[in-house]
């Protein structure tokens, strides 16, 4: 295939698809780091034509990731639906952006398809489309999952309660869990990122969660985000596990650098499907990813770190997952340099994955070394909102302790549930109705004596 | 004439207690308070400057020299702060000139083969480096009294992995590398302590030990310098560090019969 096209009076060619892709790609750090971005802003438009005129099909012929090579290129192949792609298999690439902004691309179409389209195909029309083309599209889309509680309904956002603590404090954790519930987060899950691997202090954490729900009937799911063989051994030791938390990458040489295969995860899936916790639903699987993770871990094939994102959202979507979160500016600015590429990404991410059939979520943050700041985040969080996310992250005053980063606040997320009448999970919205955390529109409600949870942050 | 209450206040200000985050922060509508949008902003700013303030090496070689410590000075190959951000690959390799002058200096002023070369790094907050480097050297001193006879490099623009190649050009058998860590918004100058065993260009992290979040609020210089003397002790032992090197030095009796040489307790 003759990947070229004349600008003038310059001839580009590429040498193969995936060259044309991350070269196609929106300039940013991490593909300039692994030397596959393009040279020139010219170059970048020449590739982003050969791209439009590309026919889709072409992305089933050429892989991007040698077939013999990567166990994730074999499940996208393997697993593509022939008779969903029928819709859209005459297109190009271009025509296919075309097709996306246009009407006969309803909810219903788009969730009809996506078995039909590869992560490759998805990564290729994100690289033609403006940010706002990343909103509409991703706005169309539905993806609705369920555990104890029913997430991605339309004008609905839900938040991931995130109680971090530097040493695993117990009673720290509770501080920050309190906090949120006060101020009505915590519908997406609560989910800790330990600050230690250990096996006792995994199960410590996961009952420290579990008594407070049960306790309070909080229609609501808990994590520890441990690796996940950890979270095996915690399911053979009876510790109470809702979800199966695991990062993951776009190929088979990133995950093992994760230390997973498909087959682990086929069997914590399993595992924890067996264990049948889930009461309305039963997605049971949380992963996260991130941009950069591949060429982070030398594994990325000369491919651009954001079609190798995609192709990790095509190995998320065999498990059908609860949660799946892009942790877009948490990897530092070699990747992702400023707000510009983090808010970028984050559009892509949310795009390609909503487009690929999965629950996207998206960690709107940033590190310190990075040129970036609140304002930035306050972009990304409005547009991520618009574009309808599933969920984001909460944490106290966006400053994770543990991690060292900046991610979005409990304030964040009421600011954006008032100015675009985002409300919480149903279930969870009636149960802080219930224990006069908010009222009967989602508005909290002023705290005193009579509120139980204080009761409990008393006996802290 | 009292003002009518603006904010909404959270009553539950005692969980402030159990941790540093920022819990019961109280709101103004739903947003945060103006004091809160200004603290945060403070520490903020703090930690970018970290991140961007050059390493003060004339200071720091003035210092080390008033406790009899002999210092080289070498830098990286990226020339500045953006190159060093942006590229992390040539944070670790050394400028030629460096490379130089640790060929010609150093053979000059310490013996081939030393058992340790310390290099002390800006990494991502030079302020860490700057406020912890001499002090934990000095908490050092009661393991290792043979210290400020040893090489001690103080590298600009410097990742990890510099020392592999500080350390080979010296012919060290240990190179400790102490590194201003990334800032978190709480702690601007978190100092990180990277070891490795037989330093030389291509080390994995996998093939070195760590012990993070070094500074007075964190890990105090005595509780990080018996950590790691425990650690260059086992790397000896051993051989090797990473992995099959453990940090059990919070189980592990005084230092008394310590197979280091130098290494004498406390």
């Amino acid at each position: 295939m003759n990947y070229a096209c004349t600008l003038g009076l310059r001839r580009h060619v590429f040498g193969d698809l995936k060259t044309v892709l991350a070269k196609a790609s929106p300039a940013r750090s991490g593909d300039m780091l692994a030397g596959v971005a393009a040279a020139s802003e010219e170059e970048r438009m020449a590739a982003r034509m050969v791209l439009a005129d590309l026919p889709l099909d072409r992305f089933l012929q050429e892989a991007v990731v040698p077939y013999e090579d990567d166990e994730v290129t074999r499940l996208i192949l393997d697993g593509h639906d022939t008779a969903a792609f029928a819709p859209v298999a005459g297109l190009t690439v271009g025509e296919f952006r075309d097709w996306l902004l246009s009407d006969a691309a309803d909810g219903a179409s788009l969730q009809a398809l996506a078995p039909g389209l590869t992560p490759e195909m998805v990564a290729a029309v994100s690289k033609l489309m403006r940010n706002q083309d990343l909103i509409l599209v991703a706005a169309k889309c539905q993806v609705i999952t369920r555990f104890r509680n029913t997430l991605g309904l339309p004008d609905r956002l839900a938040v991931r309660l995130q109680p971090n603590h530097p040493t695993d404090d117990p009673r720290g954790i509770a501080a920050s869990m309190l906090d949120g519930l006060l101020y009505g987060v915590g519908d997406a899950v609560i989910g800790i990122n330990p600050a230690t691997d250990s096996l006792p202090a995994i199960t410590t954490l996961l009952r420290l969660i579990d008594d407070f729900r049960e306790q309070y009937a909080v229609p609501t799911q808990s994590c520890v985000l441990t690796h996940v063989t950890n979270t095996l051994r915690a399911i053979e030791k009876g510790a109470p596990v809702d979800l199966v938390f695991q990062s993951i990458g776009g190929t088979e040489s990133v995950n093992r650098s994760f230390g997973v295969s498909a087959a682990l995860l086929d069997e914590a899936n399993a595992a924890a499907l067996a264990l049948g916790r889930g009461s309305v639903g039963n997605n049971v699987m949380y992963f996260e990813t991130g941009q950069g993770s591949a060429l982070s871990a030398n594994a990325h094939h000369g491919a651009d770190q954001q079609t190798l994102e995609a192709r990790a959202y095509g190995l998320a979507r065999r498990y059908r997952p609860l949660l799946v979160n892009t942790v877009v500016g948490f990897i530092g600015p070699e990747y992702l340099y400023d707000g510009k590429q983090i808010i970028r990404a984050g559009l892509e991410d949310h795009f390609c994955g909503k487009l690929l059939g999965l629950p996207m979520g998206c960690d709107i943050c940033y590190t310190n070394h990075a040129e970036a700041d609140q304002d930035d985040m306050d972009t990304l969080l409005t547009l991520l909102g618009v574009a309808g996310i599933n969920f984001i992250i909460g944490v106290p005053g966006a400053d994770d302790i543990m991690l060292n980063y900046q991610s979005t606040s409990f304030h964040d997320a009421l600011y954006v549930r008032k100015v675009l009448d985002r409300r919480r999970a149903p279930e969870f919205e009636d149960w802080l109705e219930r224990m006069g955390i908010a009222d009967f529109r989602g508005d909290l409600l002023p705290q005193g004596e009579q509120q139980a949870l204080l009761a409990l942050a008393a006996t802290l | 004439m009292g003002k009518p209450a603006i904010l909404t206040p959270d009553p539950w200000l005692r969980l402030q207690g159990l941790t540093r985050a920022r819990v019961a922060l109280g709101r103004a509508g739903v947003s945060l308070p103006t004091r809160e949008v200004l603290r945060f902003g403070t520490a903020h700013a703090q930690a970018r400057d970290a991140v961007h303030q050059a390493l003060d090496v004339a200071t720091l070689q003035a210092d080390l020299a008033d406790v009899g410590f002999t210092s080289l000075a070498v830098h990286s190959q990226a020339t500045d702060r953006g190159m060093y951000l942006r590229r992390p690959d040539m944070g670790r390799r050394l400028a030629p000139d460096s490379l130089a002058l640790l060929g010609e200096q150093g053979r000059r002023l310490w013996s081939l083969h030393p058992p340790v070369a310390v290099v002390l790094a800006d990494g991502l907050s030079s302020l860490a480096t700057a406020r912890h480097g001499l002090p934990l050297l000095q908490a050092l001193l009661p393991y290792f009294p043979d210290l400020p006879g040893l090489p001690v490099i103080i590298a600009s623009q410097a990742r990890v992995a510099l020392g592999d190649e500080i350390g080979h050009a010296l012919g060290a058998a240990l190179v400790v590398v102490m590194i201003g860590e990334r800032p978190g918004l709480s702690s601007p100058d978190s100092l990180g302590l990277y070891l490795t065993a037989r330093p030389r260009p291509g080390l994995t992290d996998a093939e070195r030990n760590c012990i993070s979040n070094v500074r007075p609020e964190g890990l105090p210089y005595a509780d990080a310098a018996r950590k790691l003397a425990f650690l260059m002790a086992g790397a000896h032992r051993l051989g090797r560090t990473g992995v099959d090197l453990k940090d059990d030095s919070d189980a592990a009796p005084a230092l008394t019969d310590s197979p280091y040489p130098g290494l004498a307790s406390p």
